[in-house]
Formats: structure tokens, C-alpha cells, sequence
């Protein structure tokens, strides 16, 4: 009966019903009832998305997705006004006169001198969010910090979950002391908590003298390599459950061949649950590298991180009593990153949980 | 089930033994003369007066000199002779420095009364949730969890200091206690701690409840669709009782064995939080010692908090046994 819930029914008139497109499933032909007639199957794909969107959550979440990746992509394409690291040098401006005597007679000369930082300017005109304490516009930095943030949670949840799932995978198949092997290091891994982790191998990082272009890049391809035991751990659990599974038997006794079996039968099987949790890690990937970088271990200054541009009122309380807009808008964009990845990945957990049914 | 447990305390051991390897490794890649040069500053700076005896102990105590095999059996000779080392900063044992009540007394206080306030908060908070799952109601309490989870825990504590202690002026602004104040009596120097406690709860319960909340729906929203469920609706059971008697209590099973596995966060220290305002607990005290490489200390907090990860998973696993009698153990 539970089917039936999922399957829409087409209340056009029944000479339309014939014209209407069938399932693709071949059910619907040799099936006696007549009611399929005017039946059509969803396939478990477009009744995913639609239990995805009918969630105002997911949507939301997709939009803010798509607006920051307008922002921090097509945004420095379009305000070129300043660069990620330019200072804005027109600050104080110093008039230093000379009286010069000469043939002619005497004129008084000035020097103008430009070099004064534009430092902590509030919003205007001219800096749309204003300067920070080094007169590199905020806006600007906001794009390229965003840029980088985005970028490097990617990064680290697809290296992180590329190893979680081969591991995962071949633990899981192939089973027995493989199995045994993988799943200690999992157990060992698991007990190293990530922030601390990630600290001592960013002051390793610093104390090797790495340059700091690369250094963000080494970090979280590091980090990767001790965080995917929670994607190799779901990945085997899901292997161990559907070999079990009758369709999975059934594939076997057709004689399909290994390969035909997991790329085919198994994988698509896994794929939603893995995709929740990339989803949610991306999230937790940006909170750590802000919170590394707000801890100075992160992303280094000049460069541009949503971390980084927060990083300087742990050290100056005057920043954070008084210019709001210098850490202000970095926090806001992590929340709003961070937001919108839960709840795209809240969304797709809800339209996935079988136990959940609608 | 003796033979069980016996058999884990075994797997746990190897667990950990591993866990020390990897991090001994880990600190070791940093260059021995770093290590020299940050120990240098600091305890100039600090005017403890540092030696050349002391480094060459500092050297032989954790090995750095010999190979990385051999100085990490030495540590764990040590190690077994219940011998932490001596922290290359303050130069005092490392057992002494981490447990005593300032530091461990701090943290622990701080998670306990955050844990309370987490189940008292986000618990009711998921069951409505559940119940009216897909309402307004539901909508509003999901969105607000979320945010919580969302906030980094640095950006959210400076927002409270700014706005509460800064701005309205309501809560000091950091530290354990109002500097250069006697109490009158023992009421008072616990309301001035209580003071400065409350925004590092505050921060931790908001970014902690999310967690828990969802936990809860999802497992409502399990019960509430089960069979038996179904039953006591169609016996005509009020509404009331039937979430309340029959829902919830199922709906706690998971929250009971999931109490094992606070373990590790009840001691452990909230590390952002601690040293953004300024508490001495063992949080801020460790993310120091990590930030300017004491080897000894950093070595020391993260056995230790493997060593709460790992009693945690296994006094979970034996929880589980003892709640829901349908689960073996073998």
C-alpha cells in the first residue's frame, strides 16, 4: 500500500490518458489492472527531487548557495575598483612646503606626500563596507576570501571523501583481514579530534617553513588524510547491508560481473547517502578553516579568508568595540556558507530517509 | 560479557597505543631547533631563565635528539611509569599543570552545566518539531538550530563579549573573576564566577543544541511512524499520551546510550570558546601550548582526549546492551 502514496495519479480525461508519457518501467504494460492506465511511476530519482523541493528549506539553501557563488565568482569580475591585497593609500595627505629661491625669484614649493593608509574607513562611497586596519577594501576582500574559503572546503571534502569511499569500498567488498586492518586504522584515526589535529599540523606546516601560497592547500590536503574514516565507515556499513540485499543476490545469479555489479547496482545505491553527508562536511570544512585561520594558522595574511579577515580582534579589542563592519560581514557570509549547506544536506536527508515516508 | 568487556579494554589499549604513535610522529616533523627557538622566547620572556642543562634535559626526556623510534619508546616508557614529562614553558610536570581544578575544574564546569541546558532545551524543541513535523512550528525551530549550528564558535562568542559585555556592559568582559576584588562571603564570589561563566555557556549550549534537536526529531519522527504507534492511536488514546507515554520514552533510547558518548566532550574543553574569553580552562590552555609547540603538553591533552573518545564508545556500546535488551553483546 505504501506504494501507492508515491505514485501520482493523472486525472486527465481517459482518452488524454493514452496520450500521457508512461513510466519507463515495463510493469505498467503487462500489468492487468487497468487503474495503471492512468498511473504514472516516478522514478526514484525525480522522487527524490521532488520530495527535495518541496522542502522550502532546500530551496532556500540552494539560492543563498547560488547568490555567494555569484558573489565571490563573478563579483571581482564586475568591482574591479580594488584588488585582494590593495591598500588604499590615500589616506592622510601630507603638505610639506620649501621656500625655493631662484633666478626668476622666490616661490614657495610643496611637497605632497600620499603615503598615508586609508586604515579602518568606514563605509562610503568608495569602500562599500569600508577599510580594514591595513586599508585593503573589506568588500573586495569579502569576494576573494569567499573565493578561497569555498574552494579549499571542495577541495578537502572531495580528496576526504574520494579516500573515505575506496577505502570504504574495498573494506567493505572485499571484507575479512582487509576489513580488520582498515577499520582499526579507522578507530584510531577517529580518536584524533580535528581541531586539535589540525592545529598541530599547521604549526608543523609553519615551523617547516612552508610557503604561505601553498600552505592552506597542504594543511587541508593533510587534514584529509586523517578525516576519512567517518566516509569510509558509512560507506562500508552500506556496502555490508545491501550485499545482503536480495536484488544484489539476484545480480549475482545472473551471472553480471563484478564490476557491472558495483558500478551498476551497488554504487547508485550509496551515492545519496554519501552526497548527504559531502554536503554537511562541507559546512564543518568551512567553519574549521575559518576557525584555523581566525587562530592565525589558516590562511595567511595578506590573502584573503573569511577567517583571516576575523582573525585580527583577537588581537586588537579596539577592532572589535568599533568597526563592526571589518568583522562583522566575513562572519556573516561563514554563517551564511555554513547555513546553506546544512540545509541543502538537512533537505536531501529528509527526501532520503525511507523510514520517513510521504 | 566479562569476556567482552575484557576483550575491548584490549582493543582499546591497542587503539590508543597507535593514536600515540601517529601524534609522536606528527610533533616530531617539527624541526628540533623550532622547538628550541619558541621555548627560548618564551621563557625569556617569561624570565624563568632557561639553561643549557635544561634544554639538553628538555631533549632527553622526549627523545627529540635520537631517532623518531627510539624517542617514541622512551615516551612510552615514560609513559607507563606514569612520567608525562615537564612542560618546556612553565617547566612543571604536565599532570600537575593540566589536572588540577583550574584548569580541568573550569572546563568540566563549564560543559557540565552547557550539557543541562543542551538536553533541557533541544529535547522539547525536537519532539514539538516531530510532531508537527512540516508546520510553521517546525520551519521556525529548524531554521533557528541551524543558524546555531552554523555560527563559528569564535565569530559568535566576540559578538556576545561585544554586544553584552562591551556595549551593554551587563557581563564582564573576560577572565575567571573580577580582578583585585575581595568577596564578602562565598555567595558572592560564586555569583561573580557565575557571571563570568555565563556567556562561554551561552556560547556553547547555542552552537551545541542544533545537534541534539535534530537527533531528537529524527528519532521521534521514527517512532511516531511505527507500527505500535499506530496501535495506540487506533485504540483511541489521547494525543497527549500517546507522545508522552508511548513516543518519548522510545524516543530516549538513543538519548540514553548517547550519554556514554558526552564523555569526551564534558572534559575535554571547549577550546575556541575558553580562550576567546579568556577562561583558564584546559581548552585555552592546550590551543596555547599547541599554537607555541610544548610538546609535552600537546602530547599529553590529545592522549587524554583519545583516551575519553575511546572509554566513551566503549561504555556506549555496553550502554546499549543494558537499555535495549534486544542488543547482544558477544
Amino acid at each position: 500500500m505504501e506504494e501507492k502514496k508515491e505514485l501520482e495519479i493523472v486525472s486527465e480525461e481517459l482518452e488524454e490518458a493514452t496520450s500521457v508519457v508512461r513510466a519507463e518501467t515495463v510493469d505498467v504494460e503487462d500489468s492487468e489492472s487497468p487503474l495503471d492506465k492512468n498511473v504514472k511511476l516516478m522514478s526514484p530519482t525525480r522522487m527524490l527531487l521532488r520530495r527535495f523541493f518541496r522542502s522550502k528549506l532546500s530551496i532556500t539553501g540552494i539560492i543563498m548557495l547560488v547568490a555567494l557563488f555569484l558573489f565571490c565568482w563573478v563579483g571581482p569580475v564586475v568591482y574591479t575598483q580594488w584588488g585582494e591585497i590593495e591598500t588604499d593609500r590615500t589616506g592622510a595627505v601630507d603638505y610639506a612646503p620649501f621656500e625655493v629661491e631662484c633666478e626668476s625669484g622666490d616661490f614657495i614649493q610643496v611637497i605632497v606626500t600620499n603615503n598615508g593608509i586609508n586604515a579602518l574607513a568606514k563605509p562610503s562611497a568608495e569602500h562599500i563596507l569600508g577599510t580594514d586596519e591595513q586599508g585593503m577594501d573589506i568588500f573586495t576582500r569579502l569576494m576573494y576570501g569567499g573565493r578561497l574559503s569555498l574552494t579549499i572546503s571542495f577541495l578537502a571534502v572531495f580528496v576526504t571523501s574520494a579516500l573515505g569511499i575506496v577505502l570504504g569500498g574495498i573494506s567493505g567488498y572485499y571484507g575479512g583481514a582487509v576489513d580488520n586492518i582498515i577499520m582499526r586504522i579507522c578507530d584510531m584515526l577517529m580518536c584524533l579530534p580535528t581541531l586539535p589535529l589540525m592545529l598541530i599540523i599547521g604549526t608543523v606546516l609553519e615551523s617547516n617553513d612552508v610557503p604561505s601560497e601553498y600552505y592552506i592547500y597542504l594543511l587541508m590536503g593533510l587534514l584529509s588524510l586523517f578525516s576519512w574514516p567517518g566516509m569510509a565507515r558509512l560507506v562500508r556499513g552500506q556496502i555490508l547491508y545491501l550485499r545482503e540485499q536480495e536484488y544484489m543476490v539476484a545480480a549475482e545469479a545472473m551471472g553480471y560481473s563484478t564490476v557491472r555489479r558495483i558500478f551498476k547496482h551497488l554504487i547508485p545505491n550509496i551515492l545519496p547517502q554519501i552526497l548527504v553527508s559531502m554536503t554537511m562536511s562541507l559546512g564543518s570544512m568551512i567553519l574549521y578553516e575559518s576557525t584555523l585561520s581566525y587562530l592565525g594558522l589558516g590562511v595567511k595574511i595578506p590573502y584573503a579568508s573569511w577567517g583571516t579577515m576575523i582573525e585580527v580582534i583577537s588581537k586588537r579589542s579596539d577592532i572589535l568595540q568599533n568597526n563592526f563592519n571589518v568583522w562583522g560581514p566575513p562572519g556573516v557570509c561563514i554563517i551564511i556558507a555554513v547555513l546553506a549547506f546544512n540545509f541543502i544536506g538537512d533537505g536531501l536527508r529528509d527526501a532520503l530517509d525511507p523510514k520517513q515516508r510521504r | 560479557m566479562f569476556k567482552y568487556i575484557l576483550k575491548r579494554i584490549g582493543i582499546s589499549l591497542l587503539i590508543l597505543l597507535g593514536v600515540s604513535f601517529i601524534l609522536y610522529v606528527l610533533l616530531r616533523c617539527m624541526p628540533t631547533d623550532f622547538v628550541e627557538l619558541k621555548v627560548l622566547n618564551l621563557t625569556q620572556t617569561s624570565n624563568t631563565g632557561v639553561t643549557d642543562e635544561l634544554i639538553a634535559k628538555m631533549y632527553e626526556t622526549y627523545g627529540l635528539d635520537g631517532n623518531i623510534v627510539e624517542g617514541y619508546f622512551n615516551w612510552l616508557t615514560n609513559v607507563a611509569h606514569f612520567d608525562f614529562g615537564t612542560s618546556f614553558i612553565s617547566q612543571r610536570p604536565v599532570l600537575d599543570e593540566v589536572f588540577n581544578a583550574d584548569r580541568l575544574g573550569t572546563s568540566f564546569f563549564v560543559a557540565a552545566i552547557a550539557t543541562v541546558f543542551e538536553f533541557l532545551i533541544a529535547i522539547p524543541l525536537g519532539i514539538t518539531a516531530a510532531t508537527h513535523q512540516y508546520s510553521v512550528r517546525d520551519y521556525v525551530v529548524t531554521v533557528f538550530v541551524l543558524i546555531g549550528i552554523s555560527l563559528p564558535s569564535f565569530f559568535f562568542g566576540q559578538m556576545l563579549k561585544d554586544i553584552f559585555a562591551n556595549k551593554l556592559g551587563w557581563f564582564p568582559v573576560s577572565g575567571m573573576k573580577d580582578a583585585g576584588i575581595t568577596y564578602a562571603n562565598a555567595g558572592e564570589a560564586l555569583l561573580d564566577y557565575l557571571r563570568h561563566m555565563f556567556l562561554p555557556i551561552l556560547t556553547v549550549v547555542v552552537l551545541s543544541i542544533g545537534g541534539r534537536m535534530r537527533m531528537t526529531r529524527t528519532n521521534m519522527l521514527e517512532v511516531l511512524n511505527s507500527d505500535y504507534i499506530r496501535t495506540a492511536r487506533a485504540k483511541g488514546l489521547k494525543e497527549g499520551k500517546v507522545i508522552y507515554k508511548h513516543a518519548f520514552r522510545n524516543t530516549m533510547i538513543p538519548v540514553v546510550t548517547g550519554l556514554a558518548g558526552l564523555i569526551p566532550s564534558l572534559f575535554s574543553g571547549a577550546m575556541i570558546t575558553e580562550s576567546v574569553f579568556d577562561l583558564t580552562g584546559i581548552g585555552s590552555y592546550a590551543l596555547n601550548a599547541m599554537q607555541q609547540g610544548d610538546i609535552p603538553v600537546i602530547m599529553t591533552y590529545n592522549m587524554f582526549l583519545a583516551f575519553l573518545s575511546v572509554t566513551g564508545v566503549l561504555l556506549a556500546d555496553l550502554m546499549y546492551g543494558i537499555v535495549d535488551p534486544r542488543v547482544k553483546l558477544a
